[in-house]
């Protein structure tokens, strides 16, 4: 015993490395699944405040981007909406039969990151919860995966667990989206059945299967059709119609149904 | 003593600050990402001790990864810089002497031994950095690809800030 603790106390530096390392790998391989959430939930309230402040500075120098954003979800809207949607439109919330919208602002995002996030200037006290979407005027952006009391973290797209069941908006088919790639602007589409001939420049929306996103909406469209000659699926890859480099602004969806849709399934099981 | 504490206190707050709100918002070319904070782990004093490095590089791994979702990864990182710094300077210079406190920089140690040590400690933190992100085969050599670049860019801002900070002293 003796000597053991005299080697440990000689080699104590190496020890001392090899402790702290260990203390890492185990905060790392915590974090890449659920449990991770709650060291972010316990940390968001605090990192926000500070980020907040970063970003408020920061808008200042890309009002113009935002504006023209902005400008560009309006413009679709109007194009879109019956009246009744114009009267009510008195700031980012509004009613319908089964999804309420709520907007937000990013306050923190990566990109270039194998799995990315984002951080929100919503959370529970504006009626967040885990496993809502995230939408941006153009297309998906992710799914909350944890609130606290004022913001909320999203898990983009662009994670290697995001996976977002979606259809090909020609023919209906149900396929997986993923993001195998290190470009945030690309994604992949995955188990697209053998028979199924894809083109370039077919637009890929939600498939509304989820209860987490509204049906149709845009998340990209495909770019190049991967044919794995002898496997029963084939693949592609996608152009997403987000731009993660350029959001501002985001809406947080809500599926006011959600409970009832959940209760029927349990009944049936 | 305590002011070199309360010096080094500063430097660590400030490298975290802009490593978050500067330099992680900065992206070459889509994906080069410049990590300067690691900076303050290689100008830590000679005379620091030993497991004070470990420390310390833990402390700002911890700081770094509080702030950018990715719990343990600048953890990883910077301990293994922490932990190849002092044989790095022993192999440089073995014959240093700590009693004429010299301090870690151009000025004290030259060009050459200097663009030596960052150059080495640096591609090595970020190659552990970008191959622990990125966890998957197919990656890898990809993941090598920025890292190195990475550096260069990490390696450019350390000299640059050499010249910035600690040239006009003398």
């Amino acid at each position: 015993m003796r000597y053991l603790l005299a080697f440990l106390w000689k080699h104590n530096f190496f020890f001392l490395f090899v402790a702290l390392e260990l203390i890492a790998f185990i905060l790392m391989t915590n974090s890449k699944n659920y449990q991770g959430s709650v060291i972010i939930n316990a940390t968001s309230e605090f990192t926000g405040g500070i980020n907040n402040t970063a970003t408020n500075i920061g808008n200042y120098f890309s009002l113009n981007r935002a504006n023209e954003q902005l400008l560009r979800e309006n413009t679709a809207l109007l194009q879109n909406s019956s009246e009744s949607v114009l009267i009510s439109d008195t700031g980012f919330q509004y009613v319908d039969s089964l999804y309420r919208y709520i907007g937000a602002k990013v306050i923190s995002i990566s990109t270039h990151k194998r799995n990315n996030y984002m951080m929100l200037n919503r959370g529970s006290k504006h009626g967040i919860k885990k496993d809502m979407g995230v939408i941006s005027g153009d297309g998906i952006v992710g799914t909350v995966i944890s609130v606290s009391k004022n913001y909320s973290s999203v898990m983009l797209l662009l994670h290697k667990d995001a996976k977002i069941s979606a259809r090909i908006k020609k023919n209906n088919q149900l396929v997986n989206a993923v993001w195998n790639e290190i470009d945030y602007r690309f994604g992949t589409l995955e188990d697209i059945p053998a028979h199924l001939q894809l083109e370039a420049g077919d637009t890929i929306v939600s498939s509304g299967n989820s209860f987490i996103f509204p049906q149709g909406i845009q998340i990209g469209t495909v770019t190049e059709y991967l044919n794995n000659s002898g496997q029963s699926l084939n693949s592609a890859k996608i152009k997403y119609s987000t731009d993660f480099n350029g959001i501002f602004y985001v809406y947080i969806i809500e599926n006011l149904k959600k409970e009832e849709i959940i209760e029927l399934e349990e009944e049936n099981n | 003593m305590s002011k070199q504490i309360y010096i080094q206190l500063f430097k660590f707050v400030f490298l975290v600050l802009l490593q978050i709100y500067v330099l992680n918002n900065i992206a070459f070319f889509g994906h080069l990402n410049p990590y300067l904070y690691i900076l303050f782990i290689l100008l830590l004093p000679l005379e620091t001790p030993k497991w004070l490095l470990l420390v310390s590089a833990f402390m700002l791994g911890l700081s770094i990864d509080y702030f950018s979702h990715t719990i343990g990864l600048n953890i990883a990182a910077s301990l293994l810089v922490a932990y190849l710094r002092p044989g790095m300077i022993r192999r440089l210079s073995p014959k240093i002497d700590l009693s004429q406190g010299q301090k870690i920089g151009i000025r004290d140690f030259g060009f050459a031994w200097f663009f030596m040590y960052s150059s080495f400690l640096i591609t090595i933190h970020h190659i552990c950095l970008f191959l622990l992100d990125s966890f998957r085969m197919s990656e890898i050599l990809d993941a090598l690809g920025r890292a190195l670049m990475s550096s260069i860019f990490t390696i450019g801002l350390v000299i640059l800030s050499q010249y910035l900070f600690y040239r006009q002293k003398k």
